[in-house]
């Protein structure tokens, strides 16, 4: 073992005694940097600089939420339960210049009705609810990132031909109509809500339950509407754009009972069900909500609403930047990183030091974990440095600009740090290897950045359509760069989760797989090539 | 090269007014034949054979094409056509990838002297720096340029054949724009070429000088897609040798009104890019020890 250490101190000595490569490992630290800045100074003012409280309202998570519907409610005491059937949910969009749009009254896929519990009507404040979905079914949600789908109803009825089994669950997945109610319950036991729902008002299913922390005694629970934007997204010469505009949908109750309603103050005493218009911004104001008692007799209600209750996405398209943002650099280091990597063997070729390096350590496994463990280890520490100090710098500046950033945990900072200085270490493992594998700089160079950085330029940059995008990232070693995505994909959220916009498709760590199996399989190449091979 | 032409000046009537002492009918041509006479044809012939005789230029330059049409033909296959489509645009996409090989075979030229010690030679040989350069130039673009040629001439044919019926005359030869992005999509490579050679000149490494060049092209485009300031935006895509040079491919009319940059002036800015590249090498090299 004091052989392999002597050779990694060997290694080292060479890495920090060549200029150039000390050179060019403060330029890795440097230029990421600069970019990041100078990226940051081109991004335009924000409405609040300076600023503490800025942007979208943030949820219990402290996630930033879009948090706009129509609530009709009543205040509810710690125990009670609030029943509703809903017999239709409609949908309409206004018309988008160049669009269809108007058209038939389809609701959105994500159009919401519903009866819901909340802490109170301020945006972001903690809630529950039991909906309709124009196109997903019944569905419990809570507390802005929770969602849980109902049971298929037509589980229990096994007789059911697989025909009828489909068509069962085609109706499960529809909306609503007068023919065919759908009745939910939402009852509350403390800070602990249960969500029910049945197809005739007398057989429960139980879809799930919710713990709000810190729910007050008096609550509010109501009904609900709300229907997120139309999106559009447009095909042309390899790239996509999205127009979106503002929909309504209008959800018709009846049968509504409140059981267990805090008892009623003075000031309530008119009207017992009042109607508040949640977030709602100028643009769709006009548009959106309206809400009607329409029969003075047994509780039936219409109620309209535009909006949507659910964790802010959309990113850069959303008017914010994210954290990551400051990070843009980070290919023009991983270039530099990659040149050093791969030059620190090819160089030794080009001179023919090889063949004293392996008459020096005739055991060439050691020599090649010894120069791929100096490298790596250069690479993680100018990367670490470099991405911390791009996110803190690109930070300050935002937040003196006034430019909202979607806030991240911390633990999700730290990642996207270690991550980005892990995938500069195996990029340039990977050059080191190929540098073998090719014995010439340039080739090495230009495969490994062929690999790594067009790809992700491609896919980012929008040049590729999302579908190829995804695609590309998804197998090439640029999947890496997911370990930087702080922003969180939402199933039950209608966006378009483009590459451009700061999706990835895989997972952080998935990512970071994808390219150490690439660095393992050319390192184990390398080393298979370096064992058969005469210097 | 202005130098290097005053001081072949003063040799040359001197070695011209003196015949050659003993004539042999071999040696004996019309005009007789000098050093230095010809200095740039004879440097473009030592290079000419130099750039045939190294194993890596055929292969290079076969990947250049196949990769340029490769990746065309898979954008046109893929792309979904309608009318407002910039086709020749697309069957084009595959520029992208050949420029990279462009570069790795502009840098191969100068570097890879660097690499062997076979630069000392060439120089021993022409001391005229300049020359050599200008040698050197000539010959990658008359090696790149039949081959970008080529490329660009088959990603436009896999477009007449994968995209639909309808883009047809939007990729008609006789059309101006059409065959103004396809000769500027050639010049683009070329240009990207002698830009990756004055690099190399600069750095004497083959890998460092790809790194930079790859850098360069890339930085624009990707600092671009992140900068929400359209302004900046826009200057940045002006600017930039890959996102000017590459306005040269757009022929629908209605991205020509609005992209940042006109296609011939793009390619002017790439043109600066590589002359600055050229002459700084030539500065570079004139100061220094090989």
């Amino acid at each position: 073992m004091n052989d392999f250490l002597l050779t990694v101190r060997a290694e080292w000595t060479k890495l920090r005694t060549v200029r150039g490569w000390v050179l060019a490992l403060v330029v890795a630290l440097v230029v990421p940097v600069v970019i990041g800045l100078t990226s940051v100074n081109g991004s335009r003012s924000g409405g609040c600089p300076g600023a503490e409280v800025c942007g979208p309202p943030t949820g219990p998570g402290g996630e930033a939420v879009t948090d706009a519907f129509t609530f009709v409610h009543r205040s509810l005491g710690p125990h009670g339960s609030l029943t509703a059937r809903i017999t239709g949910l409609t949908g309409q969009r206004p018309r988008i210049p160049g669009s269809g749009g108007g058209g038939a009254p389809v609701p959105q896929a994500w159009a919401k009705a519903g009866v819901m519990v909340k802490e109170d009507t301020e945006q972001g404040a903690a809630y529950a609810a039991v909906m309709v979905t124009g196109g997903h079914g019944v569905r419990m949600q809570s507390d802005f990132t929770h969602d849980t789908a109902a049971p298929k109803a037509g589980t229990s009825s096994t007789a059911a031909s697989s025909a009828g089994a489909h068509s069962d669950a085609a109706s499960a997945a529809a909306p609503p109509t007068a023919a065919a109610p759908r009745w939910l319950r939402l009852t509350r036991a403390g800070s602990t809500l249960t969500g029910a729902t049945s197809p005739d008002g007398t057989h429960w299913t139980t879809i799930g339950t919710a713990t709000l922390p810190g729910l007050p005694a008096t609550a509010q629970a109501g009904l609900f509407t709300t229907s997120p934007e139309h999106t559009e997204v447009d095909r042309h010469a390899l790239g996509e754009s999205a127009t979106s505009g503002p929909t309504r949908a209008t959800a018709t109750f009846d049968r509504v009972t409140l059981s267990g309603a805090a008892t009623a103050n003075s000031t309530e005493s008119g009207g017992l069900w009042r109607t508040t218009v949640i977030g709602a911004d100028p643009v769709t104001a006009a548009f959106s909500a309206s809400s009607q008692r329409s029969t003075p007799a047994g509780e039936s209600f219409t109620v309209s609403g535009s909006g949507d209750i659910a964790p802010a996405v959309g990113g850069r398209a959303f008017g914010a930047r994210s954290v990551e943002d400051g990070l843009v650099g980070t290919f023009a280091g991983l270039l530099v990183l990659v040149v050093v990597g791969s030059s620190f063997v090819t160089a030794e070729y080009r001179r023919g030091l090889i063949r004293g390096t392996l008459a020096a350590q005739p055991r060439r496994g050691r020599l090649l974990a010894a120069k791929a463990l100096v490298v790596a280890a250069a690479a993680f520490a100018v990367g670490l440095v470099a991405a911390a100090l791009s996110l803190k710098l690109t930070a300050s500046r935002l937040h003196a600009k006034g430019v909202y950033v979607l806030p991240a945990a911390t633990g999700a900072e730290v990642r996207v740090v270690v991550g980005t200085a892990l995938l500069l270490a195996l990029a340039a493992v990977l050059a080191l290897g190929a540098g073998i594998l090719l014995r010439r700089g340039a080739g090495a160079v230009t495969a490994v950045a062929a690999a790594v950085v067009l790809p992700y330029i491609l896919a980012i940059s929008g040049a590729l359509p999302v579908a190829g995008a995804d695609w590309v990232l998804r197998v090439t070693p640029a999947a890496a760069f997911a370990v930087q995505q702080t922003t969180v994909r939402y199933s039950q959220v209608a966006g378009v989760y483009a590459p451009s916009d700061g999706y990835f498709p895989l997972a952080p760590w998935a990512g970071m797989a994808v390219l150490c199996g690439w660095t393992v399989l050319v390192v184990g190449a390398a080393y298979a090539v370096l064992r058969r091979r005469d210097a | 090269m202005d130098g290097g032409v005053r001081a072949g000046g003063s040799e040359r009537p001197a070695e011209g007014r003196t015949p050659p002492r003993t004539p042999t009918p071999a040696q004996t041509p019309a005009t007789p034949r000098t050093p230095y006479a010809e200095p740039l044809r004879d440097a473009v012939r030592a290079e000419w054979t130099k750039l045939w005789t190294l194993p890596g230029t055929w292969p290079l330059l076969g990947a250049l094409v196949v990769l340029t049409v490769a990746l065309g033909a898979g954008a046109a296959a893929s792309v979904s056509y309608h009318p407002g489509t910039d086709a020749a645009k697309v069957c084009l996409t595959g520029v992208q990838l050949g420029q990279i090989v462009a570069a790795v075979l502009g840098g191969a030229v100068i570097a890879g002297e660097h690499a062997t010690g076979m630069v000392r030679c060439t120089f021993a040989a022409m001391p005229r720096r300049g020359t050599v350069l200008a040698a050197k130039a000539v010959v990658l673009t008359a090696a790149v340029l039949p081959a970008a040629a080529v490329a660009v001439g088959g990603g436009l044919l896999s477009g007449r054949l994968l995209l639909p019926a309808a883009a047809r005359p939007a990729l008609s030869p006789t059309d101006g724009s059409v065959l103004r992005a396809a000769a500027g999509s050639v010049l683009y490579l070329v240009l990207i070429a002698l830009l990756a050679l004055g690099t190399a000149a600069v750095v004497r490494d083959a890998g460092a000088a790809t790194g930079t060049v790859l850098a360069l092209l890339f930085l624009f485009p990707i600092t671009s897609a992140l900068v929400d300031n359209p302004h900046w935006q826009r200057h940045l895509q002006q600017l930039g040798p890959a996102t000017a040079g590459l306005a040269v491919q757009t022929t629908a009319p209605m991205a020509l009104r609005t992209q940042p940059i006109g296609p011939w002036a793009g390619l002017g800015v790439l043109a600066c890019w590589a002359g600055a590249a050229l002459l700084g090498a030539v500065a570079v090299l004139r100061a220094r020890d090989v």
